[in-house]
């Protein structure tokens, strides 16, 4: 299969929406699209399963190569191994379920969508492509869509969030440039490229990877919420319309999670050694803050957003503690957060959408009125604690037990203090569901709202299948991750023995 | 002898046949309807643009006074496109005006100008070619006579031009003293390096500076703009800057190439402040000919980090700038004009809600700018990216870091605009639905469809490439 269809499927949609007469066509144009996606991604892995040797070390499948910018070896350098297929289904299930609960959009729809279209375009594009350069042609793509969702659709400080996330993520992206260009003069003059299989056979020069790292694992890290540079999540989260939140929370951050592992770790393995204190102590630091920080919360949204920061500090754990284990982790978590959060902000958007207001103190009893919402409230908020059967504890559980191995103070101590942070996740998720969902019910304008209509009972369904079947077949799960941690590993060469 | 002139000075004649033809209209006895005038301009300008496209020998023309190749050729070309695109865009303002055929007249000749400025093969040809180009802009910046701001913005750009003139006589006169020629070919040869040819280097690197709007000479730059016709603005922020870029880096990788080591750090010092200055400066900006002008001078200074990079990559990566910059730019101005002359309406704050009666205007304005911004997929993040890239291959990163958060920074500015455009606030009126004619919106299509292709085919780069000198 060419995986360049991955990208011309929501291009084109977006085209096609682009010319539909009505609002009624904008939506059905768009659902028919990104169902597309769907079936295409699944038949991506299907296709990708049958094939012999998938699960080898460092195999990469479909691989396409086209010349772009010939005189500088720049190349359309695309092909999925296991890590990028699991991504790409985490997309390609967002994307469907954001386009389904904007069902009932009135403003601008055909923008909306379109905008919608060209981020998962991004996505896909990030995730698929082999050439650095490719790679950051699309994060820096999918920017400006996001700044637009934000400002013109969003509520609340919509024009000072969106600038605040555009500004910050593209500050994240400068970083990224300069450590590119940088690993690109360090190789040998005429064989210079950013083709990432090309580099990574490649030694790079140690003093190249000490400057590097830093900056291509903290624009990155810009991107998945890295403390001190988290601030973007919690105004940008809020501030967002439903679905750009769920695209946010749900695939843009782990942009920057695969770009750290993909990018920062591989390639420059013995950088990544050196500094994996400094991570794991920032990763800890965004672990206990960002859970503490949405003790405090009494907006639903904050308090997810908050808490995106600390569960995408469980990603950088993973990475930064370098065993096979806890980096299989940090991929699980960044799936299962992935699904969950997304999942959470559809229910929260569901919420907010009936009763106009996504404060803690005002709401209560929904139980009654909004069954589904409020079952789907509770499912992503069990797996956001980590209740066993959902994918938060797999994803937690294997950062815990990868981490464990890695001798040294400072890391036994930053593992005690995450799994110690489940304590405050779960005070305030209980907090959060036992007041929303059941508690009395004093608003009598309440007794009233109807439930989820099909469009939104669908997109949760979807994302709730995606977090019981992680939760429930992790294994299967780690099939398509392990081969590529493992590659990750042993370029690291000296990876610690997991006992 | 005459076969080789026509065929090598073929797109100078062909200016040259525009304007004597322009002039005959103009002292014949029967009057041509404005729209006649303007049907007859753009027709030859395309029909230059055309000619362009074909295969062109290199070769050496009056003593080696004109020399011309492959690559000055397509550059002349980019400002030729540049100049169909800024006629096209103006047509609204054009038809009203009374001046219409002294007009084109002036910007053509100032446009022989640029192109006999690109071809020199002398320091003195030179000298007489940017004179040429830059005189007659001095009468169109005040070229509506009614508005006080114009005459203003021309006596700056008169006196600006005479300075940039005189330092860079200055510079060239040390040049001829030191070593006894005036023949870019000869040249690089006899440059040593002494204290008196340094000196030269500096001052007509400054000359450079006010011809670019390079920080610190850049101070004419928003006052000029802001009071000339938008169609001059644009000439001048593009075509203008586009052909002096052009000559900056051929007389850097020629002619001072033995000079290397000297104005490596002037350019990475001007670079710097230049990028600065120009975003800085923007942040604060209400009118939109202001912010536009100081994001030209931004660009200016992403150009200089480019041609900073010494290679032929740099000199690839700055001609390929240019030509994105011609169809970003001109996308912006292009709105800008058709705007302020259907509207009369040039704050930043009259385009708040634009797209609630102008869908497709909104997007151009949108596309330009987040192409100026370096925003894939447009042609602007390959230009700016590929420019960066060749300021890195000296192995100095610190201009990579600089200009790579300066791309934020001037970002900030862009996106507000856009915002504004989309979202709009209550208690502002949004500008009423504007008709155009179907010439701009010619031009202003050429700019999306420019913006577009040059970044995302790759073989426009390649060409480019191609055609470019190692450094």
């Amino acid at each position: 299969m060419n995986v360049s269809f991955l990208l011309i499927v929501p291009m084109l949609t977006a085209v096609v929406v682009g010319l539909a007469a009505n609002a009624r066509q904008v939506k059905l144009f768009a659902l028919a699209g990104t169902i597309l996606q769907l079936l295409l991604v699944a038949f991506l892995v299907m296709v990708f399963l049958q094939q012999p040797g998938y699960n080898q070390p460092g195999a990469i499948l479909f691989e396409v190569s086209y010349a772009w910018f010939a005189p500088l070896h720049i190349n359309f350098h695309a092909g999925v191994d296991g890590f990028s297929v699991a991504m790409i289904v985490l997309t390609s299930l967002v994307v469907l379920a954001g386009v389904l609960v904007s069902w009932k959009i009135t403003l601008l729809p055909k923008e909306f969508f379109m905008l919608l279209l060209v981020l998962s375009a991004g996505a896909y594009g990030f995730f698929i492509s082999l050439d650095l350069f490719v790679q950051f042609f699309f994060l820096e793509l999918a920017v400006v869509p996001k700044f637009l969702l934000i400002a013109v659709w969003g509520s609340g400080k919509k024009e000072y969030s969106a600038m605040k996330l555009a500004l910050m993520l593209m500050a994240g992206s400068a970083l990224v440039f300069t450590g590119l260009t940088a690993l690109y003069f360090a190789g040998a003059p005429g064989a210079q490229s950013f083709d990432l299989v090309h580099l990574g056979q490649y030694k790079i020069p140690v003093q190249t990877q000490l400057y590097c790292f830093p900056l291509l694992f903290t624009g990155f890290g810009v991107f998945t919420a890295i403390f001190p540079f988290h601030t973007w999540v919690p105004d940008g989260h809020s501030s967002a319309p439903t679905a750009a939140s769920m695209f946010l929370a749900g695939i843009s951050m782990k942009l920057g999670g695969y770009g750290c592992l993909r990018v920062a770790v591989y390639l420059m393995p013995v950088a990544a050694r050196y500094y994996s204190p400094f991570i794991v102590v920032l990763a800890t630091i965004a672990i206990l803050y960002g859970s503490f920080a949405t003790m405090m919360q009494q907006d639903l949204k904050y308090m997810n957003a908050y808490s995106s920061v600390s569960h995408c500090g469980f990603v950088l754990l993973g990475i930064g503690m370098l065993t096979r284990v806890s980096l299989d982790g940090a991929v699980l978590q960044m799936l299962s957060h992935g699904l969950m959060t997304a999942l959470f902000f559809a229910a929260i958007g569901m919420i907010y959408d009936r009763t106009h207001t996504r404060m803690l103190g005002q709401l209560g009893g929904l139980l009654r009125v909004m069954p589904f919402i409020s079952s789907v409230f509770v499912l992503a908020g069990l797996c956001s604690l980590g209740l066993p059967g959902l994918s938060g504890f797999v994803a937690e559980m294997t950062v815990f037990m990868g981490s464990w191995p890695r001798q040294g103070t400072l890391y036994r101590v930053s593992t005690i203090l995450a799994c110690a942070s489940i304590v405050v996740t779960a005070v305030y998720i209980l907090r959060a569901v036992a007041k929303t969902v059941f508690g009395p019910q004093d608003n009598p304008v309440y007794a009233d709202l109807g439930d989820a209509g099909w469009y939104e009972k669908v997109a949760a369904g979807l994302m709730g299948a995606g977090i019981l079947f992680i939760g429930l077949l992790p294994f299967w799960v780690l099939r398509f991750i392990t081969p590529e941690t493992t590659h990750i590993i042993q370029q690291a060469g000296n990876a610690i023995p997991l006992k | 002898m005459m076969q080789t002139f026509f065929s090598l000075a073929r797109q100078e004649l062909a200016l040259t046949l525009i304007i004597f033809t322009l002039l005959f209209i103009r002292i014949g006895t029967e009057e041509l309807s404005p729209k006649a005038i303007i049907n007859l301009v753009n027709g030859l300008l395309l029909l230059n643009f055309l000619l362009g496209l074909l295969p062109f020998p290199g070769g050496m023309l009056f003593n080696d006074m004109f020399r011309t190749g492959a690559l000055q050729a397509t550059e002349k070309n980019m400002l030729n496109l540049g100049m169909l695109i800024i006629s096209l865009q103006s047509y609204h303002w054009l038809l009203a005006h009374r001046h219409l055929a002294e007009c084109y007249i002036l910007l053509l000749s100032s446009l022989l100008g640029m192109f006999l400025m690109i071809s020199a093969g002398n320091l003195m040809m030179f000298y007489l070619a940017l004179e040429m180009g830059a005189i007659p802009l001095a009468a169109l910046v005040n070229f509506d006579l009614h508005k006080r701001q114009s005459s203003e913005a021309a006596l700056k750009f008169v006196i600006s031009s005479a300075f940039a003139s005189g330092l860079l006589l200055f510079g060239i006169s040390f040049f001829y003293g030191s070593t006894g020629t005036l023949v870019f070919a000869e040249l690089p040869g006899k440059l040593t390096g002494n204290p008196i040819q340094l000196f030269a280097l500096v001052l007509i690197i400054a000359g450079f500076g006010f011809k670019i709007s390079a920080a610190p000479f850049h101070l004419w730059t928003a006052d000029v703009y802001e009071g000339a016709p938008v169609a001059i603005t644009a000439y001048l922020s593009v075509i203008s800057k586009g052909a002096a870029v052009f000559v900056l880096v051929n007389v850097l990788y020629t002619m001072m190439k033995p000079l290397s080591a000297s104005w490596y750090p002037i350019l990475y010092v001007l670079s710097i402040v230049t990028m600065l200055t120009g975003n800085l400066f923007a942040l604060r900006q209400t009118r939109i000919k202001r912010l536009l002008a100081f994001s030209s001078i931004a660009q200016a200074g992403f150009m200089l980090a480019g041609i900073s990079g010494s290679t032929r990559e740099g000199m690839a990566a700055t001609v390929y700038f240019i030509l994105v910059y011609v169809f970003s730019n001109l996308g912006a101005f292009g709105v800008v004009a058709v705007v302020s002359a259907l509207t009369g309406k040039e704050e930043t704050s009259d385009y708040t809600g634009l797209y609630t009666h102008n869908r497709g205007l909104t997007w151009i304005m949108a596309l330009s700018l987040f192409s100026l911004a370096g925003i894939p997929p447009l042609a602007g993040f390959f230009g700016k990216f590929f420019l960066v890239l060749a300021a890195a291959g000296k192995g100095n990163y610190s201009l990579v870091l600089v200009a790579a958060l300066n791309m934020v920074l001037s970002l900030y500015y862009y996106l507000n605009l856009v915002r504004m455009m989309f979202s709009g606030k209550e208690g502002t009126v949004p500008l009423p639905a504007i008709t155009l004619h179907r010439y701009p919106y010619a031009g202003l299509l050429i700019c999306v469809i420019g913006m577009l292709v040059a970044g995302m085919a790759g073989s426009v780069y390649g060409y480019i490439f191609s055609i470019s000198l190692a450094g």
